[in-house]
């Protein structure tokens, strides 16, 4: 279109051909960074490249102003990797709000990318990249969808339906682990993210973020909120806001490190707002009331979720308590979380197992 | 005038234009085209199930407000979950105003169909049905709608649940007609919802019947204004197959209909017979709870014009506690409506506010059996009430449910 434009322009207008053509040319400097037209757009583009996140997709070297981020303690997905990133269009910025995720700006991008390492032994190991999940701030609220990653295109392809992806990697241990990996479906992205009838991100707030994070281009580490400062995606934070610990930070308390666990991995259905309210069983991070934490709560729909247990958390007693037992199993008609994992996070078992064991 | 009826005839049909049906068969690609017509579809659109066996793998789920989903017949349209491998139910609805019609859910892992959070949800003439019969290892629910509004069941048919058939939990404004629940471990259940018209169902072979209960530390409690009416429950002898710590491992096999906790509920011109524990039972919340906004005691049953025969013959003495406390203070003449009666203290001693009473109408020859609990308590007296007149002061009906059901959208 801007082509034909310029030609018609050259046609009657010399000395505006030229002033159209050093717009051509910052338009095309544009190009080469966010692509703000998709991440808006009623249509979600067919490829992930159609974004223009990445420099290099594969690598996952994302251009300027797409910002990596990580959370203190992140949710469990099958052992896959992740690399968050950010974008917030330009001159707009995000609000930060208590016990809540930043209020974005229209046009904002979050991005994440699961991938298995081949060799969880060896970092230098080849990536498996497995998915691009995308929440785009649209006009009307947020889009989620996902895109499975393509070996031949070096692109990744939308998948409103899902896909399986049978995948296997070698772990930490040396084992060979083998995983039928689910990308999402649409759906499945809204269940999860879904709070009073609304689709909301989950990590971005003040509490999982407030943290030192090294960057290569300060070639130093800054917490990450001081550098979204630096980069004017937001103005404030709030320093004295109680923050998660690392799930898998011995040097925490298990207290902490139980509910930080908890609060990632089942808080976003199982609270006052989420899809598991009906539950009535709360295990956000805020949260402080012991029956609606599970303590000596009993099931309400559990099903054969309850495994003949009576109660979602018997004090001291891991054994009987039905959250754990749930966290065990990976028979869809038992298994918590419902979706997002095929596999037994047996780290965050143990955790939650020896949290209850210190319960009185 | 016949211009004018051209064009609005011309209206309404681009209306009709605008909405899609969406086609779809049985297939090796099910799964996914099935998911992706129900992420696809827009308000006013049909996604049409032809006849035929869908053999699906995960969970399918629906977003979109105001899409009808519907099949060939309970019996040809069938969604086969036998070897599921993810996903907690066989089908979400988290939308508004779906009408889900003609097709059956069978042998899901988990629940079959769980609907979250809907303003009208219309399910007719759907099956759920675990196939290898009754068994623990079952999903829990058949027909679950939970924090939902408008909800209308009608003519469906739910078989095998290892927790209840149909379940509706939480919700507002209900109807619950037509449908027959069998081997079960609850056939119908109304839980912590208000404003229910449960009718005409048939109701059998389960462990309990019809249960009216409410229950703490939920959202939404202060379950009422139920009312069952016009039901068959009968034979509901299935040995009790729920796992332990859901309410419903709780219910004696042979219960006909048991309200719980809940308040004003009006069960009238049902049939009720041949259930071995029990045809009818009021009971108290009987585990502990420190909820301080929850009642634990039924209050305002009215109970009327109702057929008992035969309740009691072999009562559930060995698995349940209920059933055998009722047995050993009925001895050999067990009644037809049985109520716990326990209360608060201070109407244990001083009597209940006469509003809140248990009412009995007219139900031809049937027996009643009330605990005095004061007396259970205490040695050498009568803890038993069967003075039926006593609880014969008068009527006390509740008003019909009603709200929009999209009629036409059913053809």
């Amino acid at each position: 279109m801007i082509g034909n434009f310029f030609i018609d322009v050259c046609r009657k207008d010399i000395p505006l051909s030229f002033f159209v053509l050093i717009l051509l040319l910052f338009d095309l400097n544009v190009n080469a960074a966010v692509n703000d037209v998709a991440i808006q757009s009623e249509q979600l583009p067919k490829k992930l490249s159609e974004f223009g996140f990445f420099k290099d997709p594969v690598k996952q070297i994302p251009v300027q102003n797409v910002i990596p981020y990580e959370l203190i303690s992140p949710l469990f997905s099958d052992y896959a990797r992740k690399k968050r990133f950010v974008y917030v269009p330009i001159g707009k910025k995000a609000v930060h709000r208590t016990d809540a995720v930043y209020q974005f700006p229209i046009g904002t991008a979050l991005i994440k990318t699961f991938y298995y390492l081949d060799d969880e032994r060896n970092k230098e190991s080849k990536s498996q990249l497995l998915e691009t999940r995308v929440l785009l701030r649209k006009e009307n609220g947020w889009d989620a969808a996902s895109y499975a990653w393509d070996k031949e295109t070096r692109d990744a392809e939308l998948k409103i339906a899902g896909k399986t992806i049978n995948s296997s990697w070698v772990n930490k241990e040396g084992e060979l682990m083998n995983v039928r990996y689910r990308v999402p479906n649409k759906n499945q992205c809204q269940e999860c993210h879904e709070s009073n009838n609304k689709i909301i991100p989950i990590g971005p707030k003040t509490r999982n973020l407030n943290k030192k994070v090294f960057y290569s281009d300060l070639n130093g580490e800054l917490n990450q909120l001081q550098y979204w400062i630096s980069k004017g995606i937001i103005d404030s934070h709030s320093d004295s806001l109680e923050r998660v610990v690392a799930w898998n930070d011995i040097n925490k308390n298990i207290e902490k490190r139980a509910r930080s666990y908890l609060a990632i991995n089942c808080g976003h259905c199982h609270s006052p707002t989420g899809n598991g309210a009906s539950s009535g069983l709360y295990l956000n991070f805020t949260e402080d009331r012991p029956k609606q934490l599970g303590v000596l709560k009993k099931p309400v729909a559990a099903g054969r979720g309850s495994g003949n247990k009576l109660y979602s958390i018997v004090p001291g007693k891991p054994e009987d308590s039905i959250l754990l037992y749930r966290m065990r199993s990976t028979d869809p008609g038992i298994m918590m979380p419902e979706s997002g994992r095929v596999l037994n996070h047996n780290e965050g078992i143990d955790l939650i197992a020896n949290w209850i064991k210190s319960l009185n | 005038m016949f211009n004018k009826f051209n064009i609005l005839c011309l209206l309404f049909y681009s209306h009709v234009l605008h909405a899609e049906i969406y086609n779809i068969g049985p297939g090796l690609n099910s799964q996914e085209q099935l998911q992706e017509l129900m992420i696809l579809a827009r308000p006013g659109d049909t996604i049409q199930l032809k006849e035929g066996v869908y053999e699906l793998s995960d969970g399918l789920s629906l977003t979109q407000n105001e899409v009808s989903v519907k099949g060939a017949g309970m019996h040809k349209t069938v969604l086969d979950f036998s070897e599921q491998m993810s996903g907690a139910q066989g089908l979400l609805v988290t939308s508004n105003n779906v009408v889900l019609k003609d097709f059956a859910i069978i042998n899901t892992k988990g629940d079959a169909l769980k609907v979250i959070g809907a303003d009208g949800i219309y399910m007719v003439n759907l099956r759920t049905e675990w196939t290898n019969g009754p068994d623990t290892s079952n999903g829990a629910y058949g027909l679950y709608p939970v924090q939902s509004k408008n909800v209308y069941i009608d003519g469906c048919v739910a078989i095998g649940a290892s927790d209840a058939g149909i379940y509706v939990g939480q919700s507002e404004n209900i109807i619950v007609r037509n449908n027959i629940a069998q081997y079960n471990v609850a056939g119908i259940e109304i839980e912590n919802s208000y404003y229910a018209d449960v009718f005409d169902n048939e109701v059998s072979l389960n462990t309990g019947g019809i249960l009216v209960f409410d229950l703490p530390d939920l959202p939404q409690q202060g379950g009422h204004n139920i009312r069952v009416f016009r039901n068959q429950s009968s034979n509901n002898n299935t040995d009790n197959f729920a796992p332990k710590g859901n309410i419903v491992a709780t219910v004696p096999r042979g219960t006909g209909i048991l309200v719980l906790a809940n308040s004003t509920v009006e069960i009238f011109d049902n049939e009720i017979h041949d259930n071995g524990s029990i045809n009818l039972g009021i009971v108290s919340y009987f585990e502990e709870t420190d909820d301080p906004d929850y009642y634990p005691h039924p209050r305002s049953i009215y109970i009327h014009n109702n057929n008992f025969s035969n309740s009691g013959y072999n009562p559930d003495v060995a698995a349940n506690e209920m059933a055998k406390t009722l047995a050993s203070l009925a001895k050999e003449d067990m009644p037809d409506i049985f109520w716990d009666g326990i209360l608060p203290l201070n109407q244990m001693v001083f009597g209940q506010p006469e509003e809140e009473r248990i009412v009995l109408g007219d139900n031809g020859d049937a027996s009643f059996l009330a605990i005095k609990p004061i007396q259970f308590l205490l040695p050498f007296l009568n803890p038993v009430n069967r003075n039926y007149i006593e609880y014969q002061t008068g009527s006390r009906s509740l008003d019909e449910v009603k709200f929009k059901v999209p009629m036409e959208r059913f053809n």
